[in-house]
């Protein structure tokens, strides 16, 4: 034998010899490997069948939990998705209307912003339009797979939060929006909220929002998927515990972040 | 006097086994990942029919998929990373990997040999110049199916690495490309098991072959 003798070794035996040799050596390989192979359907049904939280096996939240709080923990301001030139704009359809569903009376919209610990506010869109404006085109990837390119104008998330809280004020941990009739909600990590690209949009493609697009504002946030961007946002809720989110209820990620 | 030889190490033969049914985990939870966004065709075939998905069930469980896709991950990308070191490490990568562009040519006629349209086989050590080059192929698209899904699955936090597969939908398509590879590969390579018969199975499950059996016993 040429190299690796050690590893593979030969043996020359009479031919009863050889075949009873391997035989045993197969059978109990057999039964290892059966046993290798019960352990590891056990495993999956378990993994697959243990009691749902939120509609997951509690095994596989947990791990998409880690996923999310690990994505947050090396999440930084530097990871941007890329931008586009205006003219690569198209792709995006609106997608779902839950919160959407009575049509939108402007005159009465008002946003609703809560902090522990500090007293109800109440804005008007020209309250948001007061904080710089910033434009970006970015991809906005839908959790079904598709994603497209769009242009979003608005104010930064960091700028109404630093506005709303003062400078040098703690800023909690957490932060719920919901629509007005609080049909649809998301939560979101601060780090997330706080992150350049996160908007409170009150234009697309270079145009108010339309109404099936989330007027009178929507959330921007294209490091996370689609069903984060929250449309007709009523309620922004800083808080210290992790919000429900509508999604994540039914058996989506929690963090869902690009 | 017949010789038996040990031909697959444990660690080989165990990583081998343990990756089977991950992949299919992986393949099985990315199909119902897919589901949600179906786009992709081969000439005039569609990718997948809508009575495949409907056969095996696979509408309406994208969430579940996502979930098990994301816990799956970690234990694939686990025994992929024990298998490339073990095999490193136990020098089993001069076996597998093909050490001369003459394997190409060499795989050629193993291929021919395969189809019936030559007699001979080139000289080969543990594996031919064949399975040399899928082995190795294959362990470079299970590299390939981490870093394209890395890139799908955080394009912002990883923007740099959608950018440089030419983009997210790139990236997608290259993903879901490598799942048909591996569908592909899985295919030939049972066919060629069982074609190769039971002493070439038997080793993979024990690790020990009878050397020239097949010239014993009478060609079928």
């Amino acid at each position: 034998m040429k190299k690796n003798e050690r590893q593979h070794p030969e043996l020359s035996l009479p031919d009863n010899e050889a075949q009873r040799i391997v035989r045993g050596k197969t059978r109990r390989s057999f039964l290892v490997g059966g046993l290798a192979a019960a352990g590891m359907v056990g495993a999956y049904e378990w993994v697959t069948h243990a009691s749902p939280e939120d509609e997951v096996p509690w095994p596989q939240r947990r791990v998409l939990d880690f996923n999310g709080r690990l994505s947050e923990r090396l999440l930084s301001n530097e990871h941007l998705m890329p931008t586009y030139a205006p003219d690569k704009i198209g792709g995006v359809k609106p997608n779902g209307h839950f919160g959407l569903e009575k049509p939108l009376a402007s005159e009465k919209w008002s946003l609703q912003v809560t902090a522990p610990g500090r007293s109800a506010t109440s804005l008007s869109l020209a309250d948001v339009k007061q904080l710089a404006k910033t434009e970006m085109t970015t991809r906005f990837c839908c959790i079904e797979g598709w994603s497209g390119i769009t242009q979003w104008g608005g104010a930064r998330f960091s700028d109404f939060t630093k506005n709303f809280f003062g400078p040098g004020q703690p800023i909690p941990a957490y932060v719920y929006m919901a629509t007005p009739d609080g049909e649809y909600y998301v939560g979101l990590d601060m780090k997330s909220a706080l992150h350049p690209q996160t908007l409170l949009a009150y234009e697309q493609d270079g145009k108010p929002l339309e109404e099936r697009r989330g007027a009178p504002l929507r959330l921007a946030i294209p490091i996370k998927y689609g069903i984060k961007n929250i449309k007709r946002i009523g309620l922004i809720q800083y808080t210290d515990e992790r919000p429900a989110d509508y999604w994540a209820e039914d058996g989506y990620d929690w963090f869902a972040g690009l | 006097m017949q010789t038996i030889r040990q031909k697959h190490l444990l660690g080989t033969r165990w990583f081998h086994w343990i990756n089977l049914p991950l992949l299919f985990v992986m393949i099985w939870s990315g199909m119902l990942i897919y589901w949600a966004f179906p786009t992709y065709s081969v000439g005039p075939i569609r990718l997948f029919p809508q009575w495949v998905f409907t056969l095996f069930n696979i509408p309406q469980r994208l969430a579940e998929g996502m979930a098990l896709h994301f816990f799956f991950m970690w234990l694939f990308v686990v025994n992929g990373v024990l298998y490339v070191a073990y095999t490193l490490l136990s020098g089993e990568w001069r076996y597998l990997v093909p050490q001369s562009f003459s394997a190409f040519h060499d795989a050629w006629f193993v291929l021919l040999h395969d189809l019936r349209l030559r007699r001979d086989l080139p000289s080969q050590e543990k594996y031919n110049a064949a399975q040399q080059i899928a082995y190795s192929a294959i362990v470079v698209m299970g590299a390939g199916s981490v870093v394209t899904g890395l890139a799908i699955y955080k394009p912002a936090q990883l923007g740099w690495l959608a950018t440089l597969l030419g983009g997210y939908p790139i990236a997608r398509l290259l993903h879901f490309t490598l799942t048909v590879l591996y569908l592909v590969f899985f295919t030939v390579h049972v066919a060629q098991v069982i074609l190769a018969g039971w002493n070439n199975f038997r080793s993979m499950v024990s690790g020990w072959e009878i050397v020239n059996e097949e010239e014993r016993t009478p060609a079928s």
